[in-house]
């Protein structure tokens, strides 16, 4: 490749993104920022212009928004081509060529793939289909449930108690909605912190009026006979009468369409190097095409270069920023995506937040406050050092411990702390569920390989 | 105008709640819910709110006049389809 390639892309060359959504919008503002002056276009399957979901699971179904006003604001003029409302069908690497759902074909210099995931939808289809069992990721699913919510309906059901069902029971509580939450492991929230965390989530809900019912699974849901869904059935037997259902099952990567391309895609997401640069199916990084956001799932140096794939907001910031950086400039100045990992929600009227990579700690201590205040700081440790941090309402500390995990700080920590309770002298098991054993809506996914990613057939070499 | 808070830089400092309670409320002891699309005659007070916030994890758009900016491209957006 001639060394003035990277001169003439940044010049008058074809940028693509596909995926309108956080990432893609931050990406496009990073291309324009940096100097990008040829052609770009942005292609998203909603109708929308890029809005912000958080805020879909908390203001809006609180009524402190609207699902309909949640653009995110731009930081620049992108000068860009936005061809909304048609999905992605197809890519073609060799023709360089973007495949869309209404026949048309956008070609391209330089490719950033950033579709997301999508809501895991109840497994079985037509009981899916029954009117009243919704899920929650799109500005449209947040428009129907806050319908639905302010219509006062008898019970609500949640399937899964991660973080956006819990934040669902959070609000139908404070709506006054009785709601009955479902989770197929112990508590809440066990497969993002862990059981001794989930203890507190578990505690937290049921003072708040929700019935929570753990280690169930929903066998069937039923439906009225015009179509409506009138009551939940669980693995224990008990069947509950609802007017809602929210399936709130983790979610899917949204490589579909990427089927038969050549890349490394799967149900786990892209492959890609540190840099963002997509890898192919045989492991071999792609030069034009680069991933960014929940999609995305690159190594961390951090983490034991464990392939991170992150459902994280500022990961698909600070992600798109990176790869929008790498996509126009010569090889010697990319730069590595090694963000700190970090995530925060809300319920209950408590802060929650992380940094690091909790599902990774094998032990926990609680560094400040106490578990059953509320109100505390939990360490993870793994292997001896310091890997993750949680706080309920203490967010102030987290700063300090981003910087702990950085340096690798020893675990046990070491450090006295003002108001050190006796229950944080001794670390203790973090307690996660096995990780072979599905749990609802961890917002990490520690990827390496799977054997259900298989492409290639192994022919070991004979001397 | 359009804005969003990155909740991972917020400390709960509340100084955007105390300066533009329109927009920005504490609910909890730590967490900030906002409302991400302020009225037009909230603008002074949230370009107050912006300044303000200690670890700046506040953008917003049309605080400067160039307001026209979001609604540009949603006009562009409609436009391209």
């Amino acid at each position: 490749m001639p060394a003035d390639h990277v001169d003439w892309l940044r010049r008058e060359g074809r940028i693509v993104i596909v995926g309108a959504s956080l990432a893609g919008l931050r990406a496009a503002e990073t291309l324009r920022a940096e100097g990008f002056a040829g052609e770009l276009t942005l292609i998203g399957d909603e109708p929308y212009e890029p809005y912000d979901r958080p805020p879909l699971s908390k203001s809006v179904l609180l009524g402190k928004a609207s699902p309909h006003r949640t653009e995110l604001p731009h930081r620049r003029e992108i000068d860009a081509k936005w061809r909304l409302g048609v999905a992605a069908t197809g890519l073609d690497l060799s023709a360089k060529r973007v495949k869309l759902a209404d026949g048309d074909e956008v070609e391209y210099d330089r490719l950033l793939i950033a579709t997301g995931v999508r809501a895991r939808p109840w497994l079985k289809a037509d009981e899916a289909r029954l009117d009243g069992v919704c899920l929650l990721r799109t500005r449209d699913d947040a428009a129907d449930l806050y319908q639905r919510l302010k219509a006062g309906p008898r019970r609500v059901f949640v399937i899964g108690a991660g973080f956006a069902g819990s934040e669902v029971a959070s609000a139908c509580r404070e709506m006054g909605v009785p709601v009955t939450v479902a989770e197929r492991a112990g508590a809440p929230l066990v497969g993002a912190l862990g059981g001794v965390i989930g203890a507190v989530a578990a505690d937290l809900q049921t003072e708040n009026g929700v019935d929570l019912r753990p280690h169930v699974t929903v066998t069937s849901l039923e439906g009225d006979p015009v179509g409506r869904v009138r009551a939940v059935h669980l693995s224990d037997e008990s069947v509950v009468e609802v007017d809602v259902v929210v399936v709130s099952l983790g979610s899917v990567r949204n490589t579909d369409w990427l089927t038969g391309s050549g890349l490394g895609a799967g149900p786990r997401g892209i492959a890609c190097d540190a840099g963002c640069r997509a890898f192919d199916f045989r492991g071999i990084v792609t030069d034009d095409v680069f991933v960014a956001g929940d999609v995305a799932r690159s190594p961390h140096a951090l983490f034991g270069y464990q392939f991170l794939s992150l459902e994280h907001w500022g990961n698909a910031v600070a992600q798109a920023e990176t790869a929008a950086h790498n996509m126009i400039c010569h090889g010697a100045d990319r730069r590595p995506h090694l963000w700190m990992p970090a995530f925060w929600s809300s319920m209950f009227g408590v802060n929650i937040k992380s940094v690091g990579v909790p599902p990774m700690g094998d032990q926990l201590m609680i560094t400040q406050g106490s578990l059953a205040e509320r109100r505390f700081v939990g360490v993870y440790g793994y292997q001896g050092r310091v890997i993750a941090a949680v706080s309920f309402d203490n967010t102030r500390w987290l700063e300090f411990y981003a910087r702990q995990i950085e340096r690798g700080a020893p675990f046990p920590v070491e450090f006295p702390t003002m108001d050190r309770r006796p229950e944080g002298r001794q670390p203790v098991a973090a307690d996660f569920p096995d990780p072979s054993l599905p749990t609802h809506g961890p917002t990490v996914t520690l990827t390496g390989y799977s054997p259900a990613d298989q492409q290639l057939v192994f022919h070991p070499a004979r001397h | 105008m359009r804005l969003v808070v990155d909740l991972n830089k917020c400390q709960g400092y509340a100084q955007c709640a105390f300066l533009a309670p329109d927009v920005f409320a504490m609910h909890g002891e730590e967490s900030l819910v906002y409302n991400p699309h302020a009225p037009e005659e909230q603008r002074e007070r949230l370009a107050r709110a912006v300044a303000a916030c200690p670890v700046q994890a506040i953008t917003a758009d049309g605080l400067d006049g160039a307001g026209e900016q979001g609604t540009g491209s949603a006009q562009e957006a409609r436009d391209a389809r």
